[in-house]
C-alpha cells in the first residue's frame, strides 16, 4: 500500500438541509418563478442536487420593484449604523453556518472542500464584517461629504466563486445604502439560495436583497431593466462588452470585473521552492477557474529547465478527485461546456506546436474532469498565450531581462493581475510599478482580503471591489450626478467636519470645495 | 492709417508640432457678429489617428515623470497663460461676442482652474491611495496610476474654461490627451497649444484637434489604443453610439452633461482617469 | 537496522566547490543557493499539515511513527535506572499490545550508552541493523561550546561504548560569525571520530539547532554544509532551545535532502527533534516527508522523530483505533 494513496477522508453532506425545489427570493420570501425551472447538478458526479426556478422578465420586474420599494421606504431612510448591524448579523450567520455553506459550495461548484472551507466561506464572512463597519462611516471614505446611495443595484455573478462573488457584490451595495437584485450563475445557484435563508434568519427587511435565478436571459433582463441605477457584473470580457453596450446612453453606472491572462513572472533569483508553490497555486487553485489566475508563466530563461522540472515533480503530488474529500487539491470542472472549451483550447495549444504535459492521475468516469496541464515551448503568438482558458492549464514562456518580462507581461488586452518572484526587493518594487495590472502579488499569489481593492486595467474591466475603493462603486457625491463616469469611483476630498447622516436622497449635498476666485457654480448638471 | 495686421494661422497641435490637417481642409471661424475671423484646420480621422500615436508615445515620459515635476510643468503653463491674458481675452471677445469684462472673468477663471489642478499633481495619491490592513503577513498598498491615452470632446459652448476644465485634470495623473476643441470657438484652443509648445510639456502629451467633433469622435471612441473617452462636450452628438463604440475595448467613458459649467473643477475629474493598482508583498523576518 | 545506503560515492566538497574549501569559497557556494520566502514556506507547511489522514492511512501512519522514533532522555538527572526503564519501553512500547512495533533507537547521553546497550540486550541492533539502535548525543551537547579535542573525545567515548549513531551539534557561533570552514572541518573530524577499529562508522546525525540559526536561509545553508561535510542525517534541534522542530523548518530540510538526492543520487536522512508531542503533529511530518522527498524516506534509515512523550500519544491513538474508544493515561506506561 502506498501511503500517498491517502484513505478517503470525506466531508459529510449530512450537515446540509437542502430543499428539493427552490423558488426565487423576492421581497423576503421564496416564490415560484414563472419560467421553466432547471436542475442544478454536481459537476463531480453529474447527479441532480435540486430543482431551481427560472426568473422571467416579469419576475425580474417584480424583484426590481421590490428592491425599489424597499429602498424608498426602508433602506434609504435607515441609519448607517442600523444597516451595519444587519450586515454584522449576516456575517455572524455565515460563520455559524460555515460548514453547511462550504459543503454546499463544493457540491454545486466542484471545488475542493478544503478550498471552500478554508478560503471561500471565511472570506465571505470577512467581506460582510468589513463592509458592515463602513455603513455608518461613509463620510470618511474619501468620497466627499454626504455621499449618497444610488438606488437599486442589479448584480450578475459568475460560477467560479459563487458565494464569494455574491458577498463582493451585496456587502458594499448594502453598506452604501442601496438595495439589490442579484442573479447567481446558472450552474451554481445553491449557496445563493441558502444565503437567502440566512437573510431571513437575519430578519433583513423584505426586498433589500432579492435573488433571481435563471440563465443568460434573466441576467440580460436584469441589466436592461430601467428600474435599476447601477449594474455590477463579474464574468467574461465578451459579456462585459455586451453589458457596456446595453447601458450606453442610460444613466446607469456600471462596474465590470472581467477576464484575465495574468503573467506570473519568476526571476532567476526567486526563492525557488516557494515560486513553484506560487505557480501551482496560481493556476491550479480552484481548477484554474479564476479570473486572476497566473495562466502565463514567464520564467527567466536561465532557470527554465530547473523550474519546469521542479514544477512537474510538484504537480505529481496534486490530488484530483472528489471535491468532498478533504485531501482533494483539484476538483471538477464546473460544467460540460467549460470542459469542452478547456479541451478545445488545449488541443489548439498542441496543434500550434507547444509541448503538453500532465502528471499521471486517474480521473473519475462520471463528472467533468481535466488533468492539471502545462504547455512548454509556448510563444507569444500562440492562442494559448493570448486567450483565457479558464481551466487548469499553464502556458510557459521565457524572458531574458526584467524589461522583456514586463513587456511580455503587459502585451495583452487584459490587465487584471500579475505575480513577481524575486529575492531582490528593489526589483520587485520597480517591476510592480511597470506592470499594467490591477492586482500584483510579490512572492505570493491569489491572496484576497476585503480591505484590498481588486479589479482590472484595460479589457479586464473597470471599477474595484474591496477596500474603500469598492464603496465608491455604489455611491454618488454632490459633484457626480449623471455625468459620473460609468465606471470609476469618484474621489472628492472628504469634508471632515461634522459629517451628517448621509442617506436620504432628499439631501442636497454641499457643492465641491472650489478655489476662492471661482464663482460657486453648480457641478455638472445638478440643478441647485 | 491703421496698421495692417498679420493674421494668425490656426493649425492643429499634434506631437508638439503645428501641422495643417493632412486632409488639407479648413473651415471658417466666424465672429459673433458673423464676420470672418480665421480659417481653422479641419482635422480628419487621420489627424486623429496621428494624434493618438503621438499621445501614446508620450505616455511613458509623462507618466514616468515625478508628481512634483508634473506639478511644476503644469504650474508653468499657468504662468504662461497669465502672461498672455490679453491675447486670450481678445480672442474670446471676438469669437463669443462677450464684453471684455466677461472675457476677462473667463480667462481669469480658466487660469485659476489650471493652477488648482497643478496643485493636485503630488497630492491626489495621498487622498485616493492607501495601505490596506490585510489579515496576513503582507505589505499591501493601493496606488492610483494613469489610465493612459485619453480622448476628450471639449465643451462646445465656450472657448477656454471648458477646455481647461477637461484637459488639465487629465494631465495631472500622467495621462496624455487628444482633445477635440469647440467647433465654433476653436481659437483659444490653438492659442493654448502655443502656450503648451513653449512650456515644458513634452510634445505629444497634449494634442489639440480643431474641426468637427461629430466627424472625429467616432474614430476616437472606436480607437483601440485610446484608454478612456471624456464625452463632456458631446451633448449634441449621437453620444450613445460613441459609448457603444467605446464598449468594444472596454474604454472608461465619462458621459456628457450640460449645465452652466459642465467641466467644473472636481477631484474626481482626475481620479476617474486613474487605475487603482494594489500590490501585495510578503513580509518576513526570517 | 538498515545502513544509510550510499548508492554512489558522495562527491567531495572539493568537487562541489570546484576549488579549495575556505570560508570564502563556502560562502560563495552556499550564498548561491536559492533563498527562502518565509511566508510561502510556512503556507506550504500549513497546507501539508491540513491533509486528513484517516482509517487505514492513519493506522499505517501510527505504526510508522513508532518505528521512526528515537526514544529520548537527555537530562542531567539521567541514571542507569532511568535508561533501563527507557530501553524497556523502547522494546515494549505498549504493555497491553505486544504486537506494537518497536522504536528505531534510544537516544541518550554518551556516558549512558553502556546502560542502554546492556538494557536492550538481544533487542539491540547488530552492526546497526535488525533491532533497536543506540544513539548518543556528543560534541559537548547541547551547546557545543568546548574545544575540538574535547568534542572528539566525547564522540570517541560514545562510539567505544557501543553507540550505533552519534548526534553531534554544529558550532552555531562559528556559523553565525561566518566561519563556515570551521563548521565544515569539525563535522569532518567528528565523522572520522565515528570510525570504529573494524573500519565501520557509526552513523552521524548533524544537529543544526535551527532555533539558534534563526532564519530559514541560514538553515538551508547549514543543511547543505552539513551534507557536504559528510553527515548521514541532518537534525533540526537539540530540544533544549525553543523553537525546536517546526513543520516549516523540517520541510525546508527535506527540500535540501531532496535536492541533494537529485544532484548526486545520494540519500541523506532528516530528523526533527523536540516539540513534537502529538500524533496529529507527527502525522503532518509524515505527509510532509512523503509529498516532498518521497515515501521511500519513511524508513528508519532516512527519517527519525526525536521525541519522548510522542510515543504515548501515538499509543493512545492506536488503542482507539483498535478498541474504538478513547483511551487514557493509565493505559500507557511511563518510562
Amino acid at each position: 500500500m502506498s501511503f500517498l494513496d491517502y484513505a478517503p477522508a470525506p466531508e459529510s453532506t449530512s450537515v446540509l438541509n437542502l430543499k428539493k425545489q427552490y423558488g426565487l427570493f423576492i421581497n423576503g420570501e421564496f416564490v415560484d418563478g414563472r419560467g421553466d425551472g432547471f436542475a442544478t447538478i454536481s459537476p463531480a458526479t453529474e447527479k441532480h442536487i435540486a430543482q431551481i426556478a427560472t426568473a422571467t422578465d416579469a419576475d425580474v420586474d417584480d424583484a426590481v420593484r421590490a428592491a425599489r420599494r424597499a429602498y424608498d421606504t426602508v433602506w434609504s431612510t435607515m441609519s448607517g449604523s442600523d444597516r451595519g448591524k444587519y450586515l454584522f448579523r449576516i456575517a455572524r450567520l455565515v460563520q455559524e453556518r460555515a460548514r453547511e455553506l462550504a459543503v454546499a459550495e463544493s457540491l454545486d461548484n466542484g471545488k475542493p472542500i478544503k478550498e471552500s472551507r478554508d478560503v471561500d466561506v471565511p472570506l465571505v464572512a470577512a467581506w460582510f464584517f468589513y463592509y458592515a463597519g463602513w455603513a455608518d462611516k461613509l463620510d470618511y471614505a474619501g468620497l466627499g461629504a454626504n455621499p449618497r446611495s444610488l438606488g437599486v443595484a442589479g448584480q450578475v455573478i459568475p460560477w467560479n466563486f459563487p458565494l464569494l462573488m455574491l458577498a463582493w457584490k451585496i456587502a458594499p451595495a448594502l453598506a452604501a445604502g442601496n438595495t439589490v437584485v442579484l442573479k447567481p450563475a446558472e450552474t451554481t445557484p445553491l449557496t445563493a439560495l441558502i444565503f437567502a435563508e440566512i437573510l431571513q434568519q437575519a430578519e433583513l427587511p423584505a426586498g433589500v436583497v432579492n435573488i433571481v435565478t435563471g440563465a443568460g436571459a434573466t441576467g440580460r433582463a436584469l441589466v436592461a431593466h430601467p428600474g435599476i441605477d447601477k449594474v455590477a457584473f463579474t464574468g467574461s470580457t465578451a459579456v462585459g462588452r455586451e453589458i457596456a453596450r446595453t447601458i450606453a446612453g442610460t444613466s446607469k453606472r456600471v462596474t465590470l470585473e472581467l477576464g484575465g491572462k495574468a503573467a506570473n513572472i519568476v526571476f532567476d533569483d526567486a526563492p525557488i521552492d516557494e515560486a513553484v508553490e506560487g505557480i501551482v497555486n496560481g493556476i491550479f487553485f480552484n481548477q484554474g477557474h479564476v479570473c486572476c489566475a497566473g495562466s502565463r508563466l514567464l520564467v527567466q530563461e536561465s532557470i527554465h529547465d530547473e523550474v519546469i522540472e521542479r514544477l512537474k515533480r510538484r504537480m505529481s503530488t496534486l490530488r484530483v478527485g472528489d471535491p468532498l474529500d478533504k485531501n482533494t487539491d483539484v476538483g471538477a470542472i464546473n460544467s460540460r461546456e467549460q470542459l469542452d472549451r478547456i479541451r478545445a483550447l488545449s488541443d489548439q495549444g498542441e496543434a500550434e506546436g507547444a509541448e503538453r504535459w500532465s502528471p499521471d492521475c486517474e480521473l473519475p468516469t462520471d463528472g467533468f474532469w481535466f488533468k492539471p496541464t502545462i504547455f512548454t515551448g509556448v510563444s507569444t503568438s500562440d492562442t494559448i498565450a493570448r486567450e483565457e482558458i479558464f481551466g487548469p492549464v499553464l502556458s510557459v514562456l521565457t524572458f531574458r531581462t526584467p524589461a522583456e518580462a514586463i513587456a511580455k507581461a503587459n502585451n495583452t488586452p487584459y490587465g487584471l493581475s500579475a505575480g513577481i518572484w524575486s529575492d531582490k526587493g528593489s526589483r520587485i518594487l520597480a517591476v510592480a510599478d511597470k506592470l499594467r495590472a490591477g492586482v500584483i502579488w510579490a512572492n505570493t499569489f491569489n491572496k484576497f482580503d476585503p480591505s484590498s481593492p481588486f479589479g482590472g486595467y484595460k479589457e479586464s474591466g473597470y471599477g474595484r471591489e474591496g477596500g474603500k475603493h469598492g464603496l465608491g462603486a455604489y455611491l454618488a457625491t454632490a459633484a457626480s450626478v449623471t455625468s459620473l463616469p460609468s465606471s470609476i469611483a469618484p474621489s472628492v476630498p472628504a469634508e471632515l467636519t461634522a459629517p451628517a447622516e448621509p442617506t436620504t436622497p432628499a439631501d442636497q449635498a454641499a457643492a465641491v470645495q472650489a478655489p476662492t476666485t471661482e464663482t460657486t457654480t453648480a457641478p455638472n448638471g445638478a440643478a441647485e | 492709417m491703421s496698421r495692417l495686421t498679420v493674421p494668425k494661422t490656426y493649425k492643429l497641435y499634434i506631437g508638439g508640432k503645428f501641422p495643417r490637417s493632412e486632409s488639407g481642409r479648413t473651415y471658417e471661424v466666424r465672429a459673433a457678429d458673423g464676420g470672418f475671423l480665421a480659417n481653422a484646420a479641419k482635422a480628419s480621422r487621420k489627424d486623429a489617428r496621428d494624434a493618438v500615436v503621438a499621445a501614446r508615445a508620450a505616455v511613458s515620459g509623462w507618466s514616468g515623470a515625478t508628481a512634483y515635476n508634473r506639478g511644476q510643468v503644469l504650474y508653468r503653463i499657468a504662468e504662461l497663460l497669465e502672461g498672455r491674458r490679453a491675447q486670450f481675452i481678445d480672442e474670446i471677445v471676438q469669437v463669443e461676442g462677450v464684453s471684455p469684462a466677461e472675457a476677462t472673468a473667463q480667462v481669469d477663471q480658466a487660469i485659476d482652474r489650471w493652477v488648482w489642478y497643478a496643485g493636485w499633481a503630488d497630492k491626489y495619491q495621498q487622498v485616493t491611495g492607501n495601505a490596506n490592513p490585510v489579515s496576513g503577513p503582507y505589505f499591501n498598498l493601493s496606488v492610483a496610476e494613469p489610465t493612459g491615452v485619453v480622448a476628450v470632446i471639449a465643451p462646445q459652448e465656450n472657448s477656454l474654461i471648458g477646455l481647461v476644465g477637461v484637459v488639465a485634470p487629465a494631465l495631472v495623473a500622467g495621462n496624455t490627451v487628444v482633445v477635440v476643441a469647440s467647433e465654433a470657438a476653436p481659437l483659444s484652443a490653438i492659442s493654448l497649444a502655443e502656450v503648451l509648445a513653449t512650456s515644458d510639456v513634452p510634445g505629444g502629451v497634449v494634442n489639440i484637434l480643431t474641426g468637427s467633433p461629430a466627424e472625429m469622435a467616432p474614430w476616437l471612441a472606436g480607437h483601440a489604443d485610446v484608454n478612456a473617452i471624456d464625452l463632456t462636450g458631446a451633448t449634441e452628438l449621437d453620444w450613445v453610439d460613441l459609448e457603444i463604440a467605446a464598449a468594444e475595448t472596454l474604454k472608461r467613458v465619462l458621459r456628457p452633461a450640460g449645465g452652466v459649467d459642465a467641466a467644473a473643477p472636481a477631484l474626481e475629474r482626475i481620479t476617474w482617469l486613474t487605475e487603482t493598482k494594489t500590490v501585495w508583498h510578503t513580509k518576513a523576518l526570517i | 537496522m538498515h545502513d544509510a545506503g550510499k548508492e554512489l560515492a558522495r562527491p567531495t566538497a572539493l568537487e562541489m566547490l570546484d576549488g579549495p574549501i575556505t570560508d570564502a569559497s563556502l560562502r560563495r557556494y552556499l550564498d548561491g543557493i536559492p533563498g527562502v520566502d518565509a511566508v510561502g514556506l510556512e503556507q506550504r507547511a500549513a497546507d501539508l499539515g491540513s491533509r486528513s489522514i484517516k482509517t487505514t492511512s492513519k493506522a499505517w501512519a501510527l505504526d510508522t511513527i513508532i518505528r521512526l522514533i528515537d526514544l529520548t532522555t537527555l537530562e542531567g538527572a539521567d541514571t542507569p535506572g532511568k535508561v533501563r526503564s527507557l530501553s524497556a519501553k523502547a522494546v515494549t512500547p505498549d504493555a497491553s499490545d505486544r504486537s506494537t512495533p518497536q522504536v528505531a533507537a534510544v537516544c541518550v547521553y554518551g556516558d549512558m550508552v553502556p546502560y542502554a546497550v546492556e538494557a536492550l540486550g538481544a533487542h539491540h541492533s547488530v552492526g546497526g541493523e535488525g533491532g533497536i539502535n543506540v544513539a548518543a548525543v556528543a560534541t559537548a551537547f547541547p551547546s557545543g561550546r568546548a574545544s575540538l579535542a574535547v568534542k572528539l573525545a566525547d564522540t570517541a567515548d560514545a562510539v567505544d561504548a557501543g553507540a550505533d549513531e552519534i548526534d553531534m551539534v554544529i558550532d552555531r557561533g562559528a556559523f553565525l560569525s561566518g566561519r563556515y570552514g570551521q563548521v565544515y572541518d569539525e563535522i569532518v573530524a567528528v565523522k572520522e571520530a565515528c570510525r570504529r577499529s573494524d573500519g565501520s562508522y557509526a552513523h552521524l546525525k548533524v544537529i543544526l539547532e535551527t532555533g539558534e540559526l534563526n532564519t530559514y536561509d541560514n538553515v538551508r545553508r547549514a543543511a547543505w554544509l552539513s551534507i557536504l561535510a559528510g553527515g548521514d542525517f541532518i537534525k533540526t534541534s537539540t530540544g533544549k532551545v525553543s523553537p525546536a522542530a517546526t513543520l516549516p523548518v523540517t520541510l525546508l530540510m527535506l527540500q535540501v535532502v531532496r535536492d541533494w538526492h537529485l544532484l548526486t543520487g545520494e540519500k541523506v536522512g532528516v530528523k526533527p527533534a523536540g516539540g513534537i508531542r502529538s500524533s496529529k503533529d507527527a502525522i503532518k511530518y509524515l505527509v510532509t516527508v512523503a509529498e516532498t522527498v518521497g515515501e521511500e524516506w519513511l524508513q528508519p534509515h532516512l527519517f527519525r522523530f526525536g521525541a519522548s512523550s510522542l510515543l504515548n500519544d501515538v499509543l493512545l491513538q492506536r488503542q482507539k483505533l483498535t478498541t474504538g474508544q478513547y483511551s487514557g493515561a493509565d493505559y500507557v506506561t511511563i518510562d
